[in-house]
């Protein structure tokens, strides 16, 4: 599996360029009013301005030195340009991704379909409704359902995966994407978005700062930071007056550098770059999201449905053992087996097949009994499928029941020891497949469920973190509770029908769950739309996409998992995050706090613990120590905290002993360092 | 808010009867029987003068100046006992420590035999009730020799005196000991 | 051991032994769970009977705050008409005048709110009637009120979605007669025994023993009636102006070790009674925890710090073995001094059996710091509201930490609920500081005009202010009494820092739990962020210090700390 190289590295030059220009942009008064903390910042920078070219032009230095009303405005300035940096690099990425993504399909000539004639027109002309036709070789120039034909197509160019892939018309497998190419045979497809609309460019709208909506808990959290800033906007108001009582002068400077370095600007700056990055990190994932609170809501689910074929096992059953009834010889059993399975095209046909190879059956001679033979499809009558010989002979295989059915009816009664047999299968997991030959039961194959490898693991992961796995598989209960039990499932739904899926997610929203489901197939839709997320199969239908809240460009079911911890990952990041701007504050006071009053109060000097250098250099370093901060981040907040599922609690105290206390410590080594630096130029 | 307007009159006045009322009363009826006084407060008293009867209040104290008595703390109120109150003078306050050193030099002039550092700071600070009626067993004891010279009576009476009247900890356990410098000084008036 | 200290540690620990089967005793009382004092409920029914009120109506969160308002409102009106009238109106032996309408308008919030600042003096500034009527009336069902909110709280946080949180006048009405009433009538009884006064007699006048013919005259009066609630409602008001340092206001060791115990008893048991009715003792053990650490940061250096006295009169030469003996009485030693400072500004009492005032510079810090958290076992009923503030906070931060929407009790924390929760935690900073801020600019605009209002000069005057708004604040009514609050500007400016103080903190806890009653019930899940765990528990404590510290440094350094460091150079 050759998957498409991935842009890791975190700042690639062409981005890096392109956030540097955002980041002045950004500096519009308008835009910043988006972000409550670092919009008093920007008014904090421009009051220095005025400052510094007052003090400039008077020469009045009762606020402080040109020299050092100009330091504390560029760097306050640089704190705002470090935010910005934050945010537009994590666009620039995000928008960068999708774009590589979007740009195989723009410009592809698409043979249109105008009134039974074939017209070669641009992609970007084709609307909603529209019908055009591809053949081998051509790429399909958007997204569209198949209305006619089969092909093979190759996905690689959206999902990495290099294995071609079926799609046909009707069905759950009608969808194509722009962008892929069609290997084999001829399509007929319908356009089912505007230009414009398709999911790419839904995603791109999202990491683009324009159309993103804040989240519940970004929308939360902003509230909280601006209440801290408000605290301790009154702090430095209200010092004003107290400083009047104590006969203290405080600078402009010296109020804006306490304020700035108070108020939560580490977290403030970084906020909307973390949560650009969580999409940006699902996209990275292949999956395109259609919300950012989808990606939120990830992060706190708890049950995830999952289908069993394809995600707990692999694809298809496997033939794995032949049982002939009693009194029939077991050579002439296989050899039946094989009969009817030769030209059976299904998975399972094939293993048979190749499990009577495996054990020493010769197909050969039975080449010349198919001559003329009739083959017996599956119909969903009769439930099973054979062959009849033009020697007279019939052979049925199918499930127990029909099989049973058919020798009944025949006047055939079934040995018993089959019935033991069957049963004996079924609990073991495995799916019996009884043979008949001219309507008499001969035996019974054995078909097994292959549990794909390190599956279980994973849903011991899921279960760490809180979240129940329900496999839902059309099996009955026995063979699905055997399974269940083997992939280490929570729970299953067996015999499973499209409305059992709904029924179940509504279940566990009124106990209070939040539910996710995989689907792709159009039944799949309402259990989409009722599930909380609901992760689509870009290779399902335009139904089951719409329904849904992601897209797996992937079809891997067991993405969800990923999607898990991208939105766990981004709670966490704006939490630990906030912990350590805030704890900061600590080691800020103690520098700012002391240099305020020292020259007034010598005192409290004795508060000076880092021994600082003097008052202004304290300030400064604060400051820069503000400052710089927000760009040594940005790789935490890019790549987000790592989840760990250790549980809740576990997880709170690792999180709260490094972001919690490192943000108490670093500061003070930080502080001190810069003003030992500082300490050069004063 | 209208709703509850009504209800909300009558249950404050019905909460007034009882609360400030009936509970009032009742309390007032046992005190009459358990309380030392009938609950008008413990007194003690100490003999004719001008044909009255005179006392005091055991818990209040008094002020205590003249150099033939025990001294009693300084009070920021001059023992006011109908206006209570405290110096709430802060610790770095320097018009306050100015005070503080005069009361010690005070203390120092009328007790001569008392080494400084045997001084116990309760005598040269102001209580918080300005009616605090205790001082400590080791302010009592420094004062001796000076009731002595004046009043005649031997140092060890006196002592004697002293641990007659002092009260230890609560239950002999808890708190401070103390000496009540009312009933100490009444002692004192009425040595034989 | 020492016995000043063995007295400290017995009444912690006494606190605790009762305060856990009282919570459980609260609990039932709040579920109407059958309990020792159902003899009450005729009387209960006869209060309603009278008033009207149909107790068994469920009430919606915002129901139960309009009753509330409503009742507190009628209640403002009343001491205002008994303040401003006492001069004439009956009980008055000592011929007291009426108060001045700024001194109504603050004395009467002062017992509404359940803070009892008090800026006149019992002795001169009320009549026995407005002790009685106003006064211990107040204290009675301003603490109901607490508990009352409380009960709400309790009820909203159950497990389930619902509107419907009980009713407030039932509620009210059994925390007065169920909680409040049975242990005032003991207590009082005990207090009456060891000497404190009930009579309704005007002031005594005696001859001193020195003074020969010299006549005092000593005020007397209701005391004991008084005194319990004030105590047990975690109220503070005095009868006496010197408040419980007064020996008719607490005769002895032993009434002092009551005082000590009733006052700390509601706040702490509230706790545990949380625990029984949500059915999570751990939970509540975690409260406990953080509150208690937070309590013994404060409580011990400050036993310390007076233990070992002031320094200045140290460097004098006088024996410092007693502590720091200014503004404290001998019966009660500094020890047991320094444990009420912090006792009585954790919780919101505000009553002082020493002077705050004249306590060294850190210990007023405590002092301030322990009212500027209020939630550290808190005032009645209100202490565990506040503190309810604080763990949504926590909740919130750290359920972004683990990555997960926050919830508490199996409801979702979202922007409303912080939005409430933010504004309850900005309103304190703003009136703490901007009243101060306020005090500190007419001052020092006006230093002549007010050179009455500083006590003490430089760094102690300023936290002579900065402490006035923060008791107002708490609702604690404890003061840097050297303070000449008897002003239109003070008494109207405390007046309203104290209003604010009470019922937003109220009405914001009730509103965040009424939402989150009305939410969705999530089940637990391993994924789930316990809140009973020690490492949550660490987590409130550091949000506490977050918030409260660091708001309020700057202003602490400019008083106490400066005084501090200035008095050890």
């Amino acid at each position: 599996m050759a998957k498409r190289q991935r842009n890791t590295a975190l700042f690639q030059k062409e981005l890096v360029n392109e956030a540097l220009v955002q980041s002045f942009v950004k500096l519009n008064p308008r835009i910043m009013f988006r972000n409550p903390v670092m919009f008093t910042v920007e008014i904090g920078t421009a009051v220095m301005l005025y400052v510094t070219v007052y003090s400039m032009m008077s020469k009045d230095t009762s606020e402080g030195s040109v020299g050092y009303n100009f330091s504390i405005f560029v760097i306050l300035f640089l704190t705002l340009l470090f935010a910005n940096f934050a945010e537009a690099i994590a666009e620039a990425r995000g928008k960068a991704q999708a774009n590589s993504l979007r740009k195989t399909r723009e410009e592809t000539p698409a043979k249109k379909i105008i009134a039974n004639e074939i017209k070669v027109v641009s992609s970007s002309s084709l609307i909603k409704g529209d019908v055009f036709i591809c053949e081998t070789g051509d790429i399909i120039p958007t997204d569209g359902e198949i209305i006619e034909g089969i092909a093979t197509i190759d996905e690689s160019a959206i999902t990495g995966e290099s294995a071609p892939v079926i799609r046909e018309s009707g069905g759950d497998k009608s969808s194509v994407t722009g962008g892929t190419k069609v290997l084999s045979d001829k399509i007929k497809v319908q356009v089912t978005t505007e230009p414009g609309e398709s999911f790419l460019d839904k995603m791109i709208a999202l990491v683009e700062g324009a159309s993103r909506q804040k989240t519940p808990n970004e929308i939360a959290l902003t509230i909280l930071l601006a209440g801290f800033t408000l605290i301790f906007t009154i702090v430095c108001v209200t010092l004003k007056f107290y400083a009047d009582y104590a006969h203290t002068s405080i600078t402009i400077a010296a109020y804006i550098s306490l304020f700035v370095c108070l108020i939560p600007t580490t977290i403030g700056g970084l906020l909307s770059a973390i949560g650009i990055a969580g999409m940006d990190r699902a996209l990275r994932a292949n999956v395109i999201t259609k919300s950012g609170k989808a990606v939120e809501t990830a992060g706190d689910l708890d049950v995830l449905l999952l289908d069993k074929t394809g995600t707990i096992t692999i694809g298809n059953r496997k033939a794995t053992n032949f049982y002939p009834s009693v009194g029939v010889d077991n050579e002439k059993f296989i050899a039946d087996c094989v009969l009817s399975s030769l030209s059976d095209e299904t998975p399972e046909g094939k293993s048979i097949v190749e499990l009577a190879k495996s054990q020493g059956a010769k197909t050969q001679a039975t080449d010349a009994l198919l001559k003329d033979a009739r083959f017996v499809k599956f119909s969903a009558e009769t439930r099973s499928s054979g062959i009849d010989i033009s020697n007279g002979v019939r052979i049925r295989k199918g499930a127990f029941d029909a099989i049973k059915n058919l020798c009944e009816k025949a006047g055939n009664q079934l040995h018993r020891d089959m019935e033991v047999k069957v049963k004996e299968i079924a609990s073991n997991g495995g799916t019996p497949l009884v043979v008949s030959e001219n309507e008499k039961v001969v035996g019974v194959i054995e078909l097994q469920d292959i549990i794909k490898p390190g599956i279980s693991e994973r849903f011991e992961r899921l279960r760490k973190m809180g979240v129940k796995t329900v496999m839902v598989t059309g099996d009955n209960p026995l063979t699905a509770k055997y399974i269940a039990g083997k992939a280490g499932v929570d729970d299953f739904i067996a015999e499973a029908k499209p409305e059992d899926k709904m029924n179940y997610i509504k279940k566990e929203q009124k106990l209070g769950k939040l539910v996710a489901m995989m689907g792709d197939g159009t039944n799949d839709a309402p259990a989409l739309a009722q599930a909380d997320v609901g992760v689509a199969m870009n290779s399902g239908t335009q139904a089951a996409k719409e329904a849904g809240n992601m897209v797996d460009l992937d079809n891997d079911p067991t993405k969800l998992i990923e999607i898990v911890e991208i939105g766990k990952q981004l709670l966490m990041t704006r939490g630990t995050l906030t912990t350590f701007s805030i704890a900061n504050d600590v080691a800020k006071y103690f520098a700012i706090v002391p240099a305020l009053f020292i020259t007034s109060i010598p005192a409290l000097q004795a508060l000076n613990i880092m021994h600082l250098h003097s008052p202004a250099s304290a300030i400064l370093s604060a400051v820069i120590f503000n400052a710089i901060i927000i760009p040594m981040l940005i790789p935490l907040a890019l790549k987000g905290v790592t989840y760990k599922p250790i549980g809740a609690s576990a997880l709170l105290q690792r999180n709260l002993f490094i972001y919690g206390g490192g943000g108490v410590l670093i500061p003070f080594i930080g502080i001190k360092l810069i003003d030992m630096a500082v300490a050069f130029f004063i | 808010m209208k709703t509850h307007l009504l209800p909300a009159i009558k249950l404050t006045l019905v909460c007034i009867l009882f609360f400030s009322g009936a509970y009032t009363l009742v309390v007032w009826g046992i005190g009459q029987v358990v309380a030392p006084n009938h609950g008008k407060g413990e007194i003690i008293s100490y003999g004719n003068a001008n044909g009255n009867s005179k006392y005091g209040f055991t818990n209040i104290g008094q002020t205590f100046t003249a150099d033939k008595y025990f001294w009693s703390r300084p009070s920021a109120v001059g023992y006011n006992a109908a206006g209570s109150g405290a110096s709430n003078k802060g610790p770095t306050n320097a018009e306050y420590l100015a005070q503080v050193q005069a009361r010690i030099d005070t203390f120092m002039i009328h007790n001569p035999a008392v080494k400084k550092s045997d001084i116990p700071v309760e005598m040269v600070t102001a209580s918080g009730s300005g009616l605090d009626p205790d001082i400590s067993f080791q302010a009592a004891k420094i004062q001796v020799p000076r009731i002595s010279k004046i009043r005649n009576r031997s140092e060890k009476e006196l002592y004697d005196l002293i641990d007659k009247i002092k009260e230890g900890p609560l239950f002999g356990l808890l708190g401070p000991g103390k000496v009540n410098v009312l009933k100490l000084n009444i002692a004192l008036d009425n040595l034989k | 051991m020492n016995s000043e200290l063995l007295g400290v540690i017995l009444m912690f620990v006494l606190t605790l032994a009762l305060a856990i089967p009282f919570g459980k005793y609260i609990a039932k009382v709040y579920e109407g769970e059958k309990s020792l004092l159902d003899f009450f409920a005729p009387l209960e029914n006869f209060f309603f009977r009278i008033s009207g009120i149909d107790a068994k109506k469920e009430m919606n969160w915002k129901e139960s705050m309009v009753a509330l308002l409503t009742i507190n409102l009628v209640w403002f009106l009343f001491a205002m008409f008994i303040l401003m009238n006492q001069g004439w109106l009956p009980m008055n032996p000592d011929h007291n005048p009426s108060m001045s309408s700024d001194l109504a308008f603050n004395t009467a919030i002062s017992f509404l709110v359940n803070c009892n600042l008090q800026d006149y003096s019992g002795e001169t500034g009320a009549t026995y009637l407005s002790q009685l009527v106003c006064f211990t009336f107040l204290q009675f069902v301003s603490a109901a009120t607490g508990l009352a909110a409380a009960a709400v709280v309790f009820n909203a946080l159950k497990a389930r979605t619902t509107k419907d949180l009980g009713n407030f006048y039932n509620y009210f009405i059994k925390s007065l007669t169920r909680i409040l009433l049975p242990i005032s009538v003991v207590v009082a009884i005990l207090f009456m025994m060891n000497g404190m006064p009930m009579t309704f007699d005007g002031k005594n006048t005696i001859s001193s023993l020195q003074g020969g013919t010299d006549t005092v005259s000593v005020s007397t009066g209701p005391v004991a009636a008084m005194i319990p609630i004030k105590h047990l409602g975690t109220n503070g008001g005095g009868f006496f102006g010197v408040n419980s340092a007064h020996p008719f206001e607490n005769p002895n060791y032993f009434t002092n070790i009551i005082e000590m115990i009733i006052q700390l008893l509601i706040p702490m048991a509230m706790v545990f009674a949380l625990g029984y009715y949500l059915r999570k003792k751990k939970f509540a053990w975690m409260i406990f925890g953080v509150m208690t650490l937070g309590f013994l940061c404060l409580v011990i250096p400050n036993m310390i710090m007076e233990q070992h006295g002031n320094p200045a009169i140290a460097k004098m030469g006088v024996d410092m073995s007693a502590g720091a003996m200014e503004g404290k009485e001998v019966r009660f030693g500094t020890p047991a001094s320094a444990y009420w400072s912090i006792v009585t500004t954790v919780i919101s009492t505000g009553s002082v059996n020493s002077f705050h005032d004249s306590f060294m510079p850190l210990s007023g810090m405590n002092e301030m710091l322990a009212m500027m958290v209020n939630a550290f076992y808190g005032g009645c009923g209100v202490g565990i509201l506040n503190f309810f503030i604080f763990i949504i906070i926590a909740v919130f931060i750290s359920g972004l930490m683990v990555g997960r929407t926050p919830e508490f009790l199996g409801k979702k924390i979202e922007a409303r609920e912080m939005k409430i929760a933010v504004v309850v935690t900005l309103l304190s900073a703003l009136l703490i500081k901007g009243g101060t801020a306020l005090a500190s600019y007419w001052f020092a605009a006006n230093p002549v005009t007010h050179a009455g209002w500083l006590n003490n000069p430089g760094f102690h005057g300023f936290s002579e202010m900065l402490y006035q708004y923060t008791s107002s604040n708490a609702n604690n009514g404890s003061g840097f009494e050297g303070l000449g609050d008897n002003t239109p500007f003070w008494n109207i400016t405390a007046g309203f820092v104290m209003i604010l103080g009470r019922f937003l903190p109220i009405i914001g806890p009730v509103a965040i739990a009424g939402i989150l009653a009305n939410k969705k019930y999530i089940p637990e899940s391993a994924g789930t962020l316990k809140t009973d765990t020690v490492t949550f528990g660490v987590m409130i404590f550091a949000v506490i210090f977050i918030v409260t510290a660091l708001s309020y440094f700057p202003a602490l350094v400019l008083g106490p700390i400066a005084e501090y460091f200035s008095m050890i150079h």
